[in-house]
């Protein structure tokens, strides 16, 4: 900790940047641009209407590259508490590699250009949406609540809850039922995901000064509220299907799989709030993210598939 | 003979000159990237009607 402290305060003295390309690229926080991907081009895909291939290809773009400035603005604000916990003392800044300044500029060039692209290219709500969600997650989240409230993760969530919404608007130049049910399945998921790994990861967040759910009204609470969010994911993740924009393999796949988040969410509830190595807690964010993935994996493939076969039949 | 301080200094300016030259390369692949982007995009736009306008 001290190590990575005394690396921020080094690369911010010496006036000579060392920072590869690589670094940068880890600014954008890949993982999590992986997921804004994928959930974008869900929506995308599943919206009404059509356009050019090449235009669908250069909005994704823009909307990842949209999620990694947020992120980058992220690590730039963030660079004091993520040199303390271990899950994020190796990341760029607090490792010495990038700068904080380097890091804001990147993150401010990156966002201007994503928005302004998207806005050209696409439409402008599509393009206002883009920017209302990097705001919302560099600004809103990063600066405001992470360290206000342990409801941050469950307001901050709406940040990574917009992008298929995003690829929605892309299409259609409109927010509709259709994008805020889906909208809504990332909402009410993030909680629960983002409970389950402070749950075995409160230490770390203790250590930081982040007011998490476990460190603030202790894990009991924390795993009763896990389990009232799972109970209302498994409908909310039926919904698509309910409404009618999604077909019969999504409303069998989301009803299996909601149910077995409940599950999950109940032997998380079960586990012994001393528990110290926390199974049951890993085992439920493990699940979290295969659940969400197969979700919007099943809303693409049902789109996916029949094109692919009239084109190839 | 070099100092160790003279040492490092010298290994720190090959790695900043490293590192500045893959940021140049990789702000140039990106600057291209970017134009082809927008070329792509407005044929992709306008198609045909890229030619069809008045003089």
């Amino acid at each position: 900790m001290a190590r990575a402290s005394e690396n921020i305060q080094a690369v911010e003295s010496i006036a000579v940047s060392t920072a590869m390309p690589r670094d940068y690229f880890e600014l954008m926080k890949p993982g999590v641009m992986r997921l804004v991907v994928f959930t974008a081009i869900a929506g995308l895909f599943i919206a009404p209407g059509s356009i050019p291939p090449v235009i669908a290809i250069i909005a994704i773009l823009c909307i990842a590259i949209g999620a990694g400035a947020s992120g980058a603005l992220n690590m730039w604000y963030d660079a004091d508490i993520d040199a303390i916990m271990t899950r994020t003392a190796k990341r760029p800044i607090p490792d010495g590699r990038v700068t904080r300044q380097e890091a804001l500029s990147f993150g401010l060039i990156l966002s201007f250009f994503s928005v302004f692209t998207l806005g050209v290219l696409t439409n402008w709500l599509a393009a206002g949406l883009l920017a209302f969600t990097i705001f919302f997650y560099a600004v809103v989240y990063s600066m405001w609540l992470k360290r206000l409230t342990p409801q941050n993760i469950v307001i901050g969530g709406a940040a990574g809850a917009f992008p298929p919404m995003i690829g929605w608007a892309v299409v259609t130049n409109s927010v509709t039922i259709e994008s805020i049910a889906l909208f809504a399945l990332i909402f009410i998921w993030t909680p629960p995901h983002f409970w389950a790994l402070a749950l075995f990861k409160s230490g770390d967040y203790g250590k930081a000064g982040i007011p998490m759910m476990p460190n603030v009204a202790g894990n009991r609470s924390t795993q009763n509220q896990i389990l009232a969010y799972s109970l209302l994911l498994a409908p909310v993740g039926f919904l698509p299907y309910a409404l009618g924009f999604a077909g019969i393999s999504y409303g069998v796949i989301s009803a299996v799989l909601g149910i077995a988040f409940v599950w999950f969410a109940f032997k998380c509830w079960q586990m012994d709030s001393n528990d110290e190595r926390m199974l049951a807690a890993k085992k439920l964010f493990g699940f979290s993210i295969l659940y969400l993935f197969a979700l919007f994996g099943v809303l693409i493939l049902e789109v996916a598939v029949p094109v692919a076969i009239s084109i190839f039949a | 003979m070099k100092t160790d301080n003279s040492k490092d200094r010298e290994m720190l300016e090959a790695k900043r000159r490293k590192a500045q030259r893959a940021r140049n390369i990789a702000i140039g692949l990106c600057l291209s990237a970017f134009v082809v982007i927008l070329y792509v995009a407005t044929w992709a736009k306008l198609g045909a009607n890229i030619m069809n306008r008045p003089l």
